[in-house]
């Protein structure tokens, strides 16, 4: 045993891996699948799980309905359709947003001067880090009717002597967007500044000596040489947009339901955990095709690594 | 020509989304000093020092001045509970998940073994996968197994096996170690492999080696991954959430609880204590990491 320890290269390879592989197969590879097992069994009226093989929680789940108000044996209800794709909608919104308002932040990082990058990326860092719970319930205090943009709006209506009616911003779509937008931005920011800062600085020079305008440049060179920033960036605020519960439940209230949503409700209050696991399905399968499609067309590259 | 000059509208829209990224953070400072106790509008300072006086909701006189909502935060119970059990978890998730990712980042980039690719790819899953996923998948298998552990063993009562601090400690170890390995693995790439050898050469065995060259060589790359598992753990929402039981609230899950009922600026004073603590930490950590790389 010893002997074979210090000789054989794969056994020790394999005890070293071991303890690890003991955690992502115990709480990740089996959960996943007992998940999907799940997914297809129902619910029994205690609210347990009746094991079994029917796919009638996926065709639910997509809007085919067996127990109709007009008395039909199949009809078609939107409600959870409409909660995957409202979903989807708003993660590509957050990351279309995350890319226009990360883009020139990154880039001014990135052509600053060496000794005064560390500065601005530190200023980035500490909003990241800041506990998400948090950073919703600032923006609970910014958006709600009495709160710190309606005020600051009514002050500056009040210079100009303009009567104001405070706005209702909180429990809307677009106050979920900007909370989605807050949280995420720094995942889209770092890669896209890993692979801005890789341009060396001289051929931003030698472009405009070859004549070509600001304009151009960015096009044919910034541009085409951050797309692996880009790439990493949405894939890093994509996936966790799709899941994430806690934005559309504070800042949306019960109006914007999302498929976290949906899955938290039907674990927790509904008490159908096969529903919830087909949900979970749904989430997973359509967040791995995403990044999937992505990546195989952009490549993955390291600047995933932005932690 | 300039190579740090950047056009105005990057300028402005640089400082608009700075501007965006810090607002929330300075209201939520500014809100825990409130004297209103129901913190809607910013009332004012608590100007005055002395015994508690509330009147109509504000509080006009605080034994602490204008860190009232601070010196409550100190006395409640719930924030303390919540604190220690944040910090339970966090110490020992992280002081594991390191210790184990740092072995498997080894055998990743050292060892040919039959089980590689399956962990390289079973490490990426928790990356690509949306947390919640990961949360249910984890609540279901501890939900199935306790019933089914519960009813054979015939447990009752408070011997019963339920969710708690242990099941939230294992879960956060399940999602840090990939982080950790990641880590350390990028460490060791630039690792130049002659030194062990010279090492061995000079007589010490691979476990002398392993300690005295090896180890300190990617020392911070470990450091680096147990800082990373330190913060992914205390500020875990999702995956907490759906492995928490009954007294073993974490701080994110105990102000999202406030959040859905009352707000005192006892909230706005937890997070302030927060953010500066974030605060330092992320200054330590790059005045660390830029004396690396010098």
């Amino acid at each position: 045993m010893l002997r074979k320890l210090r000789e054989d290269k794969s056994f020790q390879g394999t005890i070293l891996i071991s303890p690890t592989l003991l955690f992502m197969i115990g709480l990740l590879i089996v959960p996943l699948l007992l998940t999907l097992v799940i997914s297809f069994g129902s619910r029994a009226p205690d609210g347990t799980v009746i094991y079994g093989f029917s796919f009638h929680n996926y065709v639910r789940l997509f809007g085919i309905r067996t127990e109709c108000a007009g008395g039909e044996s199949i009809c078609f209800d939107p409600i959870y359709a409409k909660i995957l794709s409202r979903s989807l909608s708003l993660a590509f919104n957050t990351t279309v947003l995350a890319i226009l308002m990360a883009y020139p932040l990154a880039y001014f990082i990135a052509r600053a001067p060496l000794k005064k990058r560390n500065t601005f990326l530190f200023l980035i860092l500490v909003p990241m880090w800041t506990n998400f719970v948090i950073r919703v319930y600032a923006w609970m205090m910014l958006l709600r009717t009495q709160g710190v943009i309606n005020g600051a709006l009514g002050w500056l209506a009040g210079l100009v002597g303009f009567h104001f009616t405070p706005l209702e911003m909180l429990y809307t779509q677009g106050a979920v967007l900007v909370g989605m937008v807050y949280e995420f931005l720094p995942f889209m920011i770092l890669p896209l500044y890993t692979s801005l800062e890789k341009i060396d600085l001289s051929w931003y020079e030698a472009s405009a000596d070859l004549g070509a305008s600001p304009f151009r440049t960015f096009l044919r060179m910034t541009l085409p040489l951050s797309m692996p920033g880009v790439v990493s960036g949405t894939i890093l605020v994509f996936i966790p947009v799709m899941g994430t519960f806690i934005v559309s439940d504070l800042l949306g209230g019960r109006q914007i339901v999302l498929i976290g949503n949906l899955i938290q409700n039907q674990f927790l209050i509904a008490r159908d955990p096969t529903f919830g696991s087909a949900a979970s399905i749904i989430l997973m399968t359509m967040t791995l095709i995403v990044t999937y499609f992505y990546t195989r067309k952009f490549g993955f590259s390291e600047e995933i690594v932005v932690v | 020509m300039n190579p740090h000059r950047r056009s105005p509208l990057v300028v402005v829209s640089t400082a608009l989304v700075y501007f965006f990224l810090y607002m929330p953070i300075v209201v939520l400072f500014l809100f825990a000093f409130n004297s209103s106790k129901t913190n809607i509008l910013f009332e004012g300072f608590i100007t005055q020092v002395g015994p508690t006086e509330i009147v109509s909701g504000n509080v006009i006189q605080s034994p602490c001045g204008p860190f009232h909502w601070f010196c409550e935060l100190a006395k409640n119970v719930e924030v303390r509970n919540a604190t220690r059990n944040t910090l339970t978890i966090a110490l020992i998730s992280t002081l594991t998940s390191t210790i184990i990712g740092t072995f498997a980042a080894i055998a990743l980039q050292r060892y040919k073994f039959k089980l590689r690719t399956f962990s390289e790819v079973s490490l990426y899953i928790p990356i690509v996968i949306p947390e919640i996923v990961m949360g249910i998948g984890i609540l279901v298998l501890f939900s199935q197994l306790f019933t089914l552990l519960n009813s054979a063993l015939s447990l009752i009562g408070d011997s019963q096996l339920t969710l708690g601090l242990t099941t939230v400690i294992v879960s956060h170890i399940a999602f840090s170690v990939p982080f950790v390995a990641l880590v350390v693995r990028a460490r060791l790439h630039g690792f130049d492999q002659s030194i062990e050898e010279a090492a061995m050469d000079l007589g010490a065995n691979e476990l002398v080696t392993f300690w005295r060259v090896t180890l300190p060589t990617i020392m911070p790359g470990v450091l680096s991954g147990a800082l990373l598992a330190f913060t992914l753990s205390l500020d875990d929402f999702v995956i907490t959430f759906f492995t928490t039981g009954p007294g073993a609230s974490t701080l994110p899950i105990y102000v999202y609880g406030l959040l859905r009922r009352i707000v005192t600026p006892q909230v706005n004073a937890l997070s302030a204590v927060w953010i500066l603590i974030i605060f330092v930490a992320v200054f330590l950590t790059q005045r660390l990491q830029s004396r690396q790389a010098y």
